[in-house]
């Protein structure tokens, strides 16, 4: 939408949406200001290339083509079907039933904090993963990150064996050279060995490395993570000592955000959005919510979903905790940094309500915050006496916790004074992600040894000599906590595809017993700790449940000191800010060769495939500069070139830069995906940086973003409405579109579904926009990841998309999420256009999509008001990579090229529960079908069940009062519907009035 | 407007041909016998031993697939009587070496068609049914076409084809009482449903 950017003036949006008639809603900027361009876009569903043909040539080559494949058609009628093979078992192993998949509890560490999972087996091949119900921070539902894990095992672009200078070694070969170098280092006490982990959480691992350093007392152990340092640091700056918080957000009546993305992100996220969004929903009688204020340096997911939201340039938060602080103390705000004129709005109100909800309250600071703001947030936690109660202070989870950066500083100081003999660097990406001006990379050099272990040949695999491929978390065994510090003894679900080790692999090398495996190592750790006769029901215990009762982290009492500014961190510097905000996706850029992940639309920018610039528009407007144009953002000597991308909501005059991008090496769905931010992060300023010079490059770079895609233009997809006009007209939701008279079809009669009814409902205020359902969809149903180019075509194949839509003023909106897949219609207008009756909607009210019959006319797609079908234009699935095929559900069927697809309702866990029910005589209970998006979803947004029952939780939601069909007036009558958005904001905020409803009629 | 009339008639003839090639014997495998690397013999199995399927079938009642033995059901006779047999080689060599004897597909569904055994058995289905006179097979072969139109016959009128639990396995199976009287008895019992909807066997 380049070419239209220019025509894109803001003051002509801010009149357009002073006359907004309609809905009201929009879902971004071009849209807003109706320009041709876009309009033309939205009339067109697949707008690229999709109707016509390039060139004359082009025409007469298909023609050719196809006349030969027709005449081929017949011939293959004659051929039979490919001769196959069964291949049994010599020995069947305990419980395997062939065809019946098994699953596994383990864990999928981040950041060496565990998401419990079960993992869905077949005949002992992993392929789809789940929560772990019974695990108290899974409760059944997982991230995104985790979500995508599986795709992460069988990453095609894995390190696949040993290596010395390039050249393929043995294991074996490896374990020699490296005791012989441990044995030499012997004589000197290790003084000539550095060993660089990333953040270290399992017990076993810990002590193993004590051992090592017990062993060689002159070698040292250092830790480096790119992110987590604010709320490491943050703890030891308050209570002088490191410690995990954590939050209980199932009895916070007031929230608020500073910078914190914590809904089903980080650590903890899957629970706290659980927790939250159990005081938010306003479901079954519950007619009360809880206050969320967000204070935000970039819009995040869990920002947009507040009653109150500010954006705020990166340098003011400091000043904004602090006059809080100060205020909540009882003093007033410093003068020295007032409260922001927009923040001032709320303020008074914020205090308020914070301060009427003593003990009941959580402020909480975000992971790209920076220690002292973690620090002033303690304090004035421990101020509303929170501690305690919603906020629970432990122990740190951390073998070793310690100042990362100092860390990392030391190492390269060793490095560079030529004090390095052998450097082990087991697992992350230093010489990617470290401050540049540090050049790690370049130090590293001077270590005589190096030797890495890594999942990938990366950026710094290329300056290692030995590179061990490192095993995938569900090849190995380990010991990790969860948010709270409940163990999990994570089993793997396969052996290593490529030999992979772990961490507990190599460090057994530095034992007697070089070639321990991580299973003894972590078993013998563990038989020490619960010494005793019931040891071995104890361990099968724990791993069958994924984690050991009663393992979290006992709380600790601590007094938060309220520490004092840093000089000089307010002194103004000119030029824009950026500030460095790790991935939702791919975090620091550790999964950034997951396609998956690299597909998944962004929540708000909704790009794919791409980081960008990220500014206001009026910051853009300030640069001359409009979306995809391509700008050198130059700071502290080093410079990073990306493409405008304007999202509303955005504080002015900062920019915002997503790390984890701009990849070198790492294969090939991360490679050259954005650009790196990292250059710019600088190690005095790894949070947010002043002064930065953006320069216009003249030239235009695409972003595959995707919010256009798909679009119901002109409608009312989204209802929502404050708390008290829910109060005062329950049934406001059905106000907000026009209703067709019941009974109204042209059919003759209509069909009565008497067995089971299907449906489901979407609770828009549950929803947070996480798009954990999307990727759960992704890998349940075998969805093809289809590439940038396809993206920018709008050709994704996404069975489930959430729409993102904005309300009200461009500089700060009231933003919406809406997770639309195929609603199955009873009357379904895709159904009545296919010439093959390749759709077809069933008794039980389900839109039978039907492969084999689908000749891809695309008819039911035009006709299809919700745009949720997917055409697969080229043959998208990967048939050729060996190790992607390992994934693939056997459960469902793998397209290929020239049909259609959609939302099934995941049909294969309805027959599977069907089947189940039928072969016990009994029907299909309440809750034994739930598909995977509603499997994953962190706050039970999406319910599923039988619609004749009138017991089942589905009937419930659709009896609420806020319950709505998406476009009813079309009258399709859709299985899925939708509970509005209800938000809670304070009516003494002024602004409130502005973001109610009543433009909306 | 004559390459118009050819196209058609083209189109036409081959559609025709299309179909008889298609229904064919030759393109369906019915009745085609597959040579195997032992030449298991069904007919001694069940038909002599009258060893019951389930000894080696054994997710028949519980599982999507019926399952073909591991080499393991195989040695637990086989250890003990024709020790010695040369056909029975790969058997032997199979367990030595934990390499799985590999086995020609006799009745193979397309990849997009996905069949469940154990409900199938649960409402009543024999295993005759579909497997005809597995006691008269020395070489398994396909029985019926397994073309879509088969399995609709019976989803659309499964009556004919019920019989009691205790019957299941039974080969040359006469029912007891006329098959009118039983199937709409066992229709009601068993709760047999006509499932001819697209997605109760693609998906």
């Amino acid at each position: 939408m380049s070419e239209q950017n220019e025509s894109l003036n803001l003051t002509s949006i801010q009149n357009k949406l002073e006359q907004a008639k309609g809905s009201g809603y929009w879902r971004s900027l071009d849209e807003l200001a109706s320009l041709d361009g876009f309009k033309e876009f939205l009339h067109r569903e697949f707008p690229r290339q999709a109707s016509e043909w390039i060139d004359d040539e082009g025409r007469r080559n298909f023609l050719k083509i196809m006349g030969a494949s027709l005449a081929l058609a017949g011939l293959s009628a004659c051929t039979k079907q490919p001769t196959e093979y069964i291949l049994p078992y010599v020995e069947t192993p305990e419980h395997l039933i062939p065809g019946k998949p098994m699953f596994y509890a383990t864990a999928f560490p981040v950041s060496g904090i565990a998401n419990p999972v079960l993992v869905e087996s077949h005949e002992f091949r992993p392929t789809k993963v789940e929560g772990n119900p019974e695990h108290p921070a899974s409760m059944g539902a997982a991230d995104v990150p985790t979500q995508a894990s599986i795709l992460g095992l069988y990453d095609p672009d894995r390190l696949q064996s040993v290596s010395y200078i390039g050249e393929i070694r043995s294991y074996s070969s490896f374990l020699e050279n490296f005791i012989g170098v441990l044995e030499k280092q012997k004589a000197k006490n290790g003084a000539g060995l550095r060993i660089l982990t990333e953040t270290v959480t399992s017990p076993s691992l810990g002590a193993q490395l004590q051992e090592v350093l017990k062993a060689y007392p002159g070698a040292k152990w250092y830790q480096w993570e790119p992110t987590g340092h604010g709320r490491r640091m943050g703890a030891q700056l308050a209570f002088g000592q490191f410690l995990n918080t954590t939050y209980k957000f199932d009895q916070a009546e007031v929230v608020l955000s500073i910078d914190a993305n914590f809904l089903g992100n980080g650590p903890g996220g899957v629970k706290y959005a659980r927790d939250f969004i159990s005081k938010r929903a306003v479901r079954g009688g519950v007619r009360t919510q809880s206050r969320f204020y967000a204070v935000e340096t970039t819009p995040t997911a869990t920002g947009v979903k507040a009653d109150h939201r500010h954006p705020i340039q990166p340098s003011h938060v400091d000043g904004f905790v602090r006059n809080l602080a100060a205020v909540l103390a009882g003093g007033s705000p410093s003068a020295d940094a007032p409260v922001p004129a927009e923040a001032a709005k709320f303020f008074g109100a914020l205090v308020k309500d914070l301060q009427a909800a003593k003990g009941k309250s959580i402020v909480i600071a975000g992971e790209d915050q920076s220690p002292e703001v973690h620090a002033v947030v303690h304090y004035i936690n421990q101020l509303l006496g929170n501690n305690g109660t919603t906020v629970v202070l432990a122990a740190s989870l951390e073998q070793k916790p310690t100042d990362q950066m100092a860390d990392l500083k030391a190492l390269i100081a060793d490095l560079n004074a030529g004090s390095v003999d052998a450097l082990l660097i087991l697992g992350g990406n230093p010489v990617y992600n470290t401050p540049a001006e540090l050049n790690l990379r370049g130090a590293i050099q001077k270590a005589k040894l190096r030797i890495r272990l890594g999942m990938h040949e990366d950026e710094t695999a290329e300056v290692c000599q030995w590179n061990v491929p490192e095993a995938h978390a569900f090849e190995q065994w380990n010991d990790v906590p969860a948010y709270d510090g409940t163990i999990s003894i994570a089993q793997p679900l396969i052996a290593p595809l490529y030999g992979g080790k772990s961490l507990h692999d190599i460090l057994a090398a530095f034992t007697e017993t070089p070639e321990k495996s991580s299973y003894q190592v972590v078993r013998e750790y563990w038989q020490a700790k619960h010494a005793g006769a019931d040891f071995d029901a104890w361990w099968r215990h724990s791993i069958h449940d994924g984690f050991v009762k009663g393992s979290a982290a006992a709380p600790v009492n601590a007094t938060a000191k309220l520490i004092a500014p840093v000089a000089g961190a307010a002194a103004a510097a000119g030029g824009y800010e950026i500030s460095f905000h790790s991935d939702p996706y791919i975090l620091d850029g550790r999964y950034s060769n997951n396609a998956w992940l690299q597909e998944l639309p962004r929540p708000i920018s909704r790009l794919t495939w791409d980081n960008a610039v990220i500014v206001s528009p009026k910051t853009a407007k300030e640069l001359g500069v409009s979306d995809e144009e391509r700008v050198s953002i130059d700071f502290n000597g080093h410079s990073a070139w990306g493409s405008i991308w304007q999202v509303p909501g955005q504080p002015d005059g900062s920019i915002a830069l997503t790390l984890g991008y701009g990849r070198r090496r790492i294969g090939r769905a991360g490679n050259g995906a954005g650009f790196d931010a990292y250059p710019l992060r600088a190690a005095a300023t790894p949070y947010f940086a002043r002064g930065a010079k953006v320069t216009k490059l003249g030239e235009t770079f695409r972003l595959a973003a995707v919010q256009h895609h798909f679009a119901m233009e002109g409608r009312n997809p989204v209802h929502a409405g404050t708390l008290d006009e829910f109060k005062n007209d329950p049934y406001f939701s059905q106000r907000q579109s026009e209703l067709p008279p019941k009974g109204l079809t042209i059919l003759p009669e209509t069909f009565k579904y008497e067995g089971y009814a299907w449906g489901m409902a979407i609770d828009l205020t549950s929803c947070m926009g996480c798009h954990a359902c999307v990727v759960a969809c992704q890998a349940e149903n075998n969805i093809a990841v289809v590439g940038k180019e396809q993206v920018l075509n709008t050709r994704e194949m996404h069975w489930l998309r959430i729409d993102r839509y904005y309300r009200n003023e461009v500089e700060n909106p009231q933003t919406y999420f809406q997770p639309v897949a195929c609603s199955h219609c009873e009357d379904a207008p895709c159904e009545v256009v296919c010439p093959v009756a390749a759709t077809e909607t069933d008794a039980e009210g389900l839109n039978n999509m039907v492969y084999n019959r689908c000749v891809g006319t695309r008819y039911c797609s035009n006709n299809c008001p919700y745009k949720v079908r997917r055409f697969n234009f080229l043959l998208y699935t990967d048939w050729e990579t060996e190790s992607l095929k390992l994934q693939k559900n056997p459960d469902v069927t793998v397209r290929s090229r020239g049909v259609m697809e959609k939302c099934t309702y995941c049909v294969q866990r309805i027959n599977y529960a069907k089947i189940t029910a039928e072969k016990q005589d009994r029907k299909v209970q309440d809750g034994e079908i739930v598909p995977a998006c509603a499997a994953t979803c962190p706050t039970q947004a999406i319910m599923f069940g039988d619609l004749n029952d009138p017991k089942s939780r589905v009937s419930e939601w659709k009896r609420e009062s806020t319950n709505y069909s998406l476009l009813a007036e079309l009258n399709t009558r859709p299985r899925t519907t939708y509970l509005a958005d209800i938000r809670n904001p304070n009516p003494d905020v002024p602004s409130t009035e502005a973001r109610g409803t009543e433009k909306n009629s | 407007m004559s390459i118009v009339i050819g196209v058609i008639v083209l189109g036409a003839a081959g559609g025709a041909l299309f179909e008889l090639i298609a229904d064919s014997r030759y393109a369906t495998r019915q009745g085609d016998a597959r040579e195997q690397p032992i030449p298991f013999s069904h007919m001694h199995h069940v038909g002599s031993m009258g060893i019951d399927c389930r000894y080696c079938h054994t997710s028949v009642d519980n599982s999507d697939w019926a399952v073909i033995p591991p080499t393991k059901t195989c040695m637990n006779c086989h250890s003990q009587i024709w020790v010695g047999s040369s056909t029975l080689e790969p058997v032997r060599e199979s367990y030595r070496t934990n390499q799985s004897i590999k086995w020609t597909k006799v009745y193979d569904l397309p990849d997009y068609v996905y069949f469940n055994h154990s409900i199938h058995v649960k409402k009543g289905v024999g295993c005759e049914t579909c497997h005809g006179r597995i006691d008269q097979q020395a070489l398994t072969w396909q029985e019926p076409s397994l073309q879509m139109r088969w399995c609709l016959d019976c989803h659309r009128n499964p009556a004919p084809n019920l019989r009691p639990a205790d019957k299941i396995t039974t080969m040359g199976y006469v029912p007891s009482e006329p098959q009118e009287v039983l199937g709409a008895r066992l229709m009601k019992e068993n709760h047999v449903q006509k499932l001819d909807t697209c997605w109760t066997c693609h998906r």
